[in-house]
């Protein structure tokens, strides 16, 4: 079969029940995409096909023939080559926020990050949270991906991104209260 | 220089560069572009791949095991039983009670009974299929109060005391005297469920046996050092022949920290084909793995005076602690012993006693053996200050250990920052103003713990330094760190970087950290007992510390100079008295490596000597603790009983914040996990031992969208014995999410639940039967259904 890949034409020679993920994984050498499950629950092989993101591990990879497939590792090549230097701004911004405890899901989050922010460049929090949903990370509790997204996001735009509750202590007592947040 | 230093709080150069700083990880952009390697990206050429077959009974005896017809399959290189690895290991060594593959008998769905190597995946899963196991099916412990009374069979035939693991009994005053006497007293039952890690990368194991006779293993392990011995252990080779790597780590939470059946089977393997072998576990066994989070069965009680001074504490635990040892031995102490701080108990016992089950085998999960105990102890709390009519922080704040004081069972306290962290989750959570102001189903509630950083206590009994690393200065500029830390996503090779820069004055991007890596590092014990910042922090300042004489010197002396006038500035040397003057660390290095030959330096950690003076009284001894408060805010359902939890605010007191931003993320980290275990997730098996759901979507770990606002609120207390005053973050602050959200929901609609999970059908019978029974706002001690 051929796939196409970070923008390269594969002949690839693989059994047909393999998945996307095995292919790009065990023959392809593109290790960046991970597996946890094998099965759709946890996201980490999340890939972009045709620029959605997609489970590369519940994808046949001849049902991936004659598309357009952005893994990790197709990212900092694709920033260079449109003038940039070193990482995508994306992935820069994941590594900033110190988004990158163990990394093992991060992979399939930056993509599924990156797809929100091509299509919806200033998300909400609950848009984050949406697009993010079908990315589990067991590490962070995810706030510093948020902050991620949000950091990418507000770079792009030229703003401040929000404040981070440890970069300023608690109001002494008898201040006025915070308001605390309303909906998760 | 040496192992017991204390090194100060001070920074190093008058003030600091580095530390304190929100930098980035050393790792973080090879995480973000895909570049990492972690253990299943390693393939070497003529690799085979293992599969294990595993148990479908839960205790049975192994009457045959034909592999004859494997044999004859194409494409199967080796196939190995417990005959052929039958050498008993256990992470502790008073308690070997696994081997590699079952001999004579399985004791949980799950353990491994054979092993297969062949071409690929496919073929070795079709290999498994060929094997025949005949078994002798026996009586399925699943209840471990049943484990109490009944050993016949016993699970484990040589263990002396029947089904019981181990059994812990310490009094400390008089406690019954003090109960008498209390004006208050609460009593009641309280439940743990079993949790599991659920690190998102499965466990895996690379082994290469190579002509020469040396075993290299790559393994997803969090403690390469307790790996190695085990190898030499069990497969009888001498320990200079093995080399143990730990590549890139996809989490880890406790679940990697002992050796396991797929280290041994791939190096046995590769030993008997000659060929580098793989095994990874799927997802399914990575939960029959398991070593999580020890169910307990807990009685408290306890009693206090009428102005909310604790006067004792006595409590009885049963830990349900599945098929074999593992780490259960501590865990049976840490159940009672790490309870006695935050506040001073002037009486204490506990009873605690870690039965076999027919269930896969519980272990160390962040927070080891002292969640549990947090939970029952934190809601008693709040019921006492129920009683007593007294506001659930104000209780707390009444009966604090200060700094340097000594707890009830002899641990040494030196730094302790837990006043502030209440006032923080009391700030920043509106408390003063909102608590019982929410309106019907909303609600606040509040609690603290104490966890240690690193234990004086390793896991084999020896003097050797408890970390170690070793500097290599070279004439490039670069100075290469030799860590034996295992970095499993905590950041301990970040930490290593950011101090070494502090120490030798260098910029960032001139240190490098090689970790984990037996033939290359020093011994460190490892990412356990939330000691690699504690420990290895203070290697690294004293293997600094030698070598940064030499390197001020050799440029004193170049400058003719006094030495007090040379200054490291992040790369650069100045002259403090001659701004016109100055060299590059590199141009240093060259002075010094010409002065002193080549440049090095080895540095070392070793705990004082510390706990109470009798049996099991080191046990839970640290160096130092961190303390912690959360207050988090639910709301509850009353039509559904869903429990949704909005916001925790997580104060933490971290020694000195080295890197505030991985500092939140561990905070942050944490308090999730507590939710997920509050509220979603359960470890849980059938009658048969079948697990209730071995998978990411029936175990359930919450999703962004399922996770509350978290609110870190770093507290620095500055420890006397950590480094620059650090101690640990990684662990602590899971503890008080788990009772805060009970007391949160009692703040909300009134009712106690002392039973995890707390799952919509428990809220609801509580809902109805404070309906039935109990006047509104009395405490009512039974505990809700299953």
């Amino acid at each position: 079969m051929h796939l196409t890949v970070n923008g390269d034409v594969h002949h690839v020679d693989a059994p047909d029940h393999w998945t996307l993920l095995e292919v790009l994984r065990y023959r392809l050498g593109l290790t960046g995409s991970k597996q946890g499950c094998d099965k759709g629950d946890c996201g980490a092989c999340t890939v972009l096909v045709d620029g959605q993101p997609m489970i590369s591990c519940l994808m046949l990879a001849r049902e991936a023939e004659n598309r357009a497939i952005t893994t990790i590792e197709g990212l900092m090549p694709h920033h260079i080559a449109a003038g940039g230097t070193g990482a995508d701004p994306v992935q820069d911004a994941f590594d900033q926020c110190g988004a990158l405890q163990c990394g093992f899901c991060q992979s399939g989050t930056i993509l599924s990050a990156h797809a929100l922010l091509s299509g919806t460049p200033n998300p909400s929090d609950a848009e984050i949270r949406d697009a993010l949903a079908g990315n589990l990370c067991r590490c962070t509790g995810y706030t510093q991906i948020l902050q991620a997204v949000q950091l990418a996001s507000a770079r792009a735009r030229g703003v401040s991104p929000p404040p981070r509750s440890w970069e300023t202590p608690p109001a002494p007592a008898g201040s006025p209260a915070p308001s605390p947040t309303e909906t998760a | 220089m040496a192992s017991r230093d204390i090194h100060g709080i001070d920074p190093p150069w008058g003030d600091f560069r580095h530390v304190g700083r929100a930098l980035r990880k050393v790792d973080g952009l090879a995480k973000a572009t895909g570049a990492a390697v972690y253990t299943d990206d390693i393939s070497l050429p003529g690799m085979l791949h293992a599969k294990l077959l595993r148990s479908p009974h839960a205790h049975a005896r192994i009457l045959a095991i034909d592999t004859t017809r494997v044999r004859q399959l194409s494409g199967v290189h080796g196939v190995i039983t417990g005959e052929d690895l039958p050498v008993k290991f256990g992470i502790l060594p008073w308690t070997q009670d696994e081997t590699a593959l079952a001999v004579g008998k399985v004791r949980h769905v799950g353990e491994p009974v054979a092993a297969v190597a062949a071409v690929d995946e496919d073929t070795a899963n079709a290999a498994l299929k060929l094997i025949r196991v005949e078994y002798e099916l026996l009586h399925v412990y699943i209840d471990p109060f049943e484990s109490l009374s009944r050993h016949d069979p016993p699970i484990h035939e040589q263990h002396r005391s029947g089904n019981i693991s181990k059994h812990v009994h310490l009094s400390f005053g008089d406690v019954d005297m003090a109960l008498s006497h209390a004006d208050a007293v609460v009593e009641g039952d309280y439940f743990f469920h079993g949790t599991t890690h659920a690190a998102i990368e499965p466990h895996c194991a690379v082994a290469q046996y190579a002509a020469d006779g040396v075993l290299t293993l790559w393994s997803s392990t969090q403690i390469t050092h307790y790996v190695h011995r085990a190898l030499a252990h069990v497969l009888g080779l001498s320990a200079h022949r093995i080399r143990v790597i730990q590549p890139c780590l996809g989490g880890a939470f406790g679940g990697k920290s002992d050796p396991f059946s797929f280290e041994f089977v791939t190096a046995k393997l590769a030993m008997l084909t000659g060929r580098p072998i793989k095994l990874l576990y799927t997802r399914e066994e990575v939960f029959y793995t398991h070593r999580g989070r020890h169910p307990m069965h807990m009685h408290y009680k306890t009693g206090a005076t009428r102005d909310g001074r604790l006067t004792g504490v006595d409590a009885t635990i049963l830990v349900d602690g599945g098929a074999y040892s593992s780490y259960g031995l501590v865990t049976t102490y840490y159940a009672g012993q790490l309870l006695t701080g935050p506040y001073d108990f002037p009486t204490y016992r506990f009873d605690s006693t870690r039965v076999f089950t027919n269930k896969p085998t519980c272990g160390p999960k962040r927070g080891h053996g002292s969640v549990q105990p947090r939970f029952a102890f934190e809601v008693q709390l709040d019921e006492l200050a129920e009683v007593l009519r007294m506001d659930p922080i104000e209780i707390r704040r009444r009966n604090l250990l200060g700094a340097d004081t000594t707890t009830v069972n002899g641990q040494r306290i030196t730094s302790n920052g837990i006043a502030k962290c209440l006032d923080f989750v009391e700030q920043a959570s509106g408390w003063t103003t909102r608590r019982g102001r929410l309106g019907y189903g909303r609600g606040l509630g509040v609690a603290a713990s104490m966890y240690i950083s690193g234990t004086n206590y390793p896991i084999y009994p020896n003097p050797m330094p408890q970390a170690a690393v070793q500097l290599k200065i070279d004439r490039s500029g670069l100075v290469t760190v030799f860590s034996g830390a295992n970095d499993i996503g905590q950041g301990s090779n970040s930490i290593a970087q950011y101090l070494v820069a502090e120490e030798l004055g260098l910029a960032l991007d001139q240190v490098r950290v090689a970790s984990a890596d037996t033939d290359l590092c020093p011994v460190d014990l490892g990412a356990y007992s939330s000691r690699e910042t504690f420990m290895v922090g203070n290697a690294l300042i004293d293997a600094c510390r030698k070598i940064r004489p030499q390197l001020v010197q050799a440029v004193a002396e170049r400058w003719q100079v006094d030495t007090a006038r040379v200054r490291f500035v992040e790369g650069v040397v100045i002259d403090l008295e001659d701004v016109s003057r100055s060299m590059s660390a590199a141009e240093a290095f060259q002075l010094a490596e010409e002065k002193f030959d080549t440049l090095g330096a080895t540095g070392a950690y070793n705990t004082p000597t510390l706990g109470g003076d009798y049996r099991g009284g080191t046990i839970g001894a640290a160096p130092a603790y961190s303390f912690t408060a959360h207050a988090v805010e639910v709301s509850v359902d009353v039509e559904t009983g869903r429990i949704t939890c909005h916001d925790v605010w997580i104060a933490h007191d971290c020694g000195r914040a080295l890197n505030p931003m991985l500092v939140a993320g561990q905070m942050e980290g944490s308090a999730y996990m507590g939710v997920a275990e509050a509220l979603m997730e359960d470890h849980d098996v059938h009658a048969s031992g079948l697990h209730k759901g071995p998978s990411l979507l029936d175990y359930r770990i919450p999703t962004s969208v399922d996770t509350p606002a978290l609110h870190a609120l770093i507290v620095e207390s500055l420890d006397p014995e950590g480094p620059y005053g650090a101690k640990e973050a990684g662990e602590g602050p899971l503890h008080p999410s788990i009772p805060a959200i009970s007391n949160a929901v009692f703040d909300a609609v009134g009712i106690r639940l002392r039973h995890l999970p707390f799952t919509p059908g428990r809220v609801l019978a509580a809902l109805r039967a404070r309906q039935h029974s109990a006047p509104s706002g009395e405490p009512e001690l039974a505990g809700g259904p299953r």
